[in-house]
């Protein structure tokens, strides 16, 4: 028999190719236009090739934002991935009234929007009227988010942990409620220490959900934009100048389209990259250890 | 090893609730198999997990040679278990998971270098002793599971939770033959929950069988294939299972509605339920008026026999005959193999 060669199967992919081209790529490839032309108004604009991306890529400003991002990232994700973990071991495990409590009391902080999570926290750490900030001043302790940048850093780091472990408690919950009995009751029978039990069998079965919960916190803090805005501005000076609000202040505050949408995609590509290979390395030692 | 002794043990989940285990009194003796045999929610879980110390009993006590245990926790109580699905410590090596108890327990290196490697020869696991155990099929992490529970030289006994459950059929019958030859080579006491009974029979010196939270009757196999003690245990084990007809009795003969039966003994006047229990094996079809009159439904060949699917008015009767029967019009009738007979008061044995 003779087999029909016929390619218009590819039409059936058309809808996907046009909704991923409208919601992805042509605004992506606006970004890309900008950040290849100059203009000095007037919707007038002219051609300056890979300019923007040298000068984004030699400068201090983006540097330094960079720098304080990974030390941002890498802190809150030390934090908030042990201590996840932690306070899912600690929960309890049989379903029941007790579970479904401690269920609803670590998703609270997820529900709340994020420019509140910040409100809240700027009001939280005053030292006129904020309950934390006051407290700290009556107590003698030097704390001034609006002046010191230690305490900025500080009040933000806590509010990140505040705001984003659940996610990590929820996700490890979830990988432990998942390990059958029997392997508890084989770890007594082996005389298994705790942390025996700990190292050998909870971590290998949390290892899928902790994956997706380091991924996402390292993407979602490393674009992190609202929460210390709202509460530091960026500030005092630009101790709290994360990437995304340098972005953001480059291209609406200074209006300078070019060199931030270069910086855009720059941001873009770190953030893919690194979650690529982290992903790969992730994958691959699971393969490895597969053989 | 240890002989197990279980005194007036009893159990219930919440009190007031309906015993899951009834009190019963048993001693196991020291280095036999015993197979916990029954249907689903008979409590042969829940008695295994009474011996091994993952529940305590809500009445009465567990003995290990004497020594009363029931408040012991797991790991004092010096047992192994083997769960239904493998539990295999995935980030370390099969030897690491074989050597894991003893290193628990401290025990001299080079022991236990020398130990795993023999669990491991039995278990036929020493080609991939140094693979990890996470990529392995789900029959060779049993094997581990299997391994780990045998690797402690000194265990009180090795209980087994319906251990060959995920693996493959000819698989099954090749570990289950390994176990057996385990057993006789190290001579512990094990203790083996299954509802399979070929699995129960193949395996044990001893079936323990379960119904409702109550032991029926514990036994060899022979004698739970000749003298079940129950109607339960006579069509829960052989297939098809054991005849069950509702008769009278009179000295020695008995009668299903006017059909008289000879027995091989006389009986007592007896109360209640009252039924005749034989084996499909040991009834014949005969051509001769004074058996029992019955009519057949079908015949099935199952390869080295057949069974034939018959009816005494509204009774079902199976008959096992050989592969050479040939059916005719003339074999209307059952012979009953008189020393074959069981005689059953409300579902329990009577001895004449």
């Amino acid at each position: 028999m003779n087999k029909t060669h016929n390619q218009k199967a590819w039409f059936m992919v058309l809808p996907v190719v046009l909704l991923v081209a409208f919601s992805a790529v042509i605004p992506l490839m606006t970004v890309v236009n900008y950040s290849v032309q100059d203009t000095f108004g007037n919707n007038e604009f002219f051609w300056v090739g890979l300019e923007w991306f040298e000068e984004i890529l030699a400068s201090n400003r983006m540097h330094d934002a960079l720098g304080r991002q990974v030390i941002f990232t890498t802190t809150i994700l030390l934090i908030e991935i042990p201590l996840g973990i932690f306070v899912a071991l600690h929960m309890p495990k049989k379903s029941g009234f007790w579970s479904s409590i401690c269920l609803v009391l670590v998703a609270l902080p997820l529900l709340i929007p994020w420019n509140v999570v910040g409100t809240i926290w700027q009001i939280f750490g005053r030292i006129d009227i904020g309950l934390l900030g006051y407290t700290l001043d009556q107590m003698g302790i030097d704390y001034n988010y609006t002046q010191d940048s230690f305490a900025a850093w500080v009040t933000i780091i806590i509010m990140d942990v505040w705001h984003w472990t659940s996610l990590v408690v929820l996700l490890s919950y979830a990988g432990l409620k998942s390990i059958p009995d029997a392997y508890y009751q084989a770890a007594k029978i082996d005389q298994a220490s705790r942390l025996s039990v700990f190292r050998y069998i909870e971590l290998p079965k949390m290892k899928g959900v902790l994956l997706i919960a380091i991924l996402l916190r390292f993407m979602d803090s490393f674009m992190i934009y609202t929460e210390p805005f709202v509460v530091t501005g960026g500030g005092p000076g630009s101790a709290t100048t994360f990437l995304s609000i340098d972005l953001v202040k480059m291209a609406i505050g200074q209006f300078d389209l070019g060199p931030a949408a270069a910086f855009s995609l720059i941001y873009f590509l770190v953030i893919l990259l690194i979650s690529w290979v982290f992903y790969t390395v992730m994958v691959h030692s699971d393969k490895e250890a597969g053989l | 090893m240890a002989k197990i002794t279980l005194s007036n043990l009893a159990h219930r989940y919440a009190p007031g609730d309906n015993y899951a285990l009834k009190p019963m009194n048993h001693v196991w003796d020291d280095g036999t198999a015993y197979a916990l045999l029954g249907p689903s929610g008979c409590g042969k879980t829940t008695l295994l997990n009474i011996i091994s110390g993952l529940l305590t009993p809500s009445d009465g006590s567990v003995l290990f040679n004497g020594d009363d245990v029931t408040k012991k926790d797991t790991a004092s109580r010096n047992i192994a278990q083997v769960f239904q699905f493998p539990v295999v410590y995935d980030t370390m090596t099969v030897r690491d998971n074989l050597a894991f108890p003893l290193k628990n327990r401290k025990l001299d290196t080079d022991y236990i270098k020398r130990r795993v490697e023999e669990i491991a020869d039995m278990t036929g696991l020493t080609d991939i002793l140094d693979k990890k155990a996470l990529s392995l099929t789900a029959d060779v992490k049993q094997k581990i599971s299997l391994g780990r529970g045998l690797v402690r030289e000194d265990v009180n006994a090795i209980l087994f939770d319906e251990p060959l459950t995920v693996i493959d059929p000819h698989m099954k019958w090749q570990l289950r033959t390994e176990l057996k030859a385990l057993h006789k080579k190290l001579g512990h006491t094990m203790i083996y929950v299954t509802h399979d009974q070929t699995e129960a029979l193949t395996f044990a010196d001893k079936v323990v069988v379960m119904l409702e939270g109550e032991v029926v009757q514990i036994g060899t196999p022979t004698e739970l294939f000749e003298k079940p003690g129950h109607t339960f245990v006579g069509y829960f084990i052989g297939s098809p299972g054991m005849n069950i007809l509702p008769v009278k009795i009179k000295g020695d003969k008995a009668y299903i509605a006017n059909h008289e039966i000879a027995l091989a003994q006389g009986y007592k006047d007896m109360t209640g339920k009252i039924e005749i229990g034989i084996r499909p094996e040991f009834i014949t079809l005969s051509n001769n008026p004074s058996d029992l009159p019955i009519t057949i439904k079908r015949i099935e060949d199952v390869g080295h026999y057949k069974i034939i699917r018959a009816a005494h008015k509204d009774i079902d009767i199976n008959i096992i005959a050989n592969e050479a029967f040939e059916f005719s019009e003339d074999l209307k009738y059952a012979r009953f193999d008189k020393s074959r007979t069981n005689i059953y008061a409300d579902d329990w044995l009577v001895e004449p």
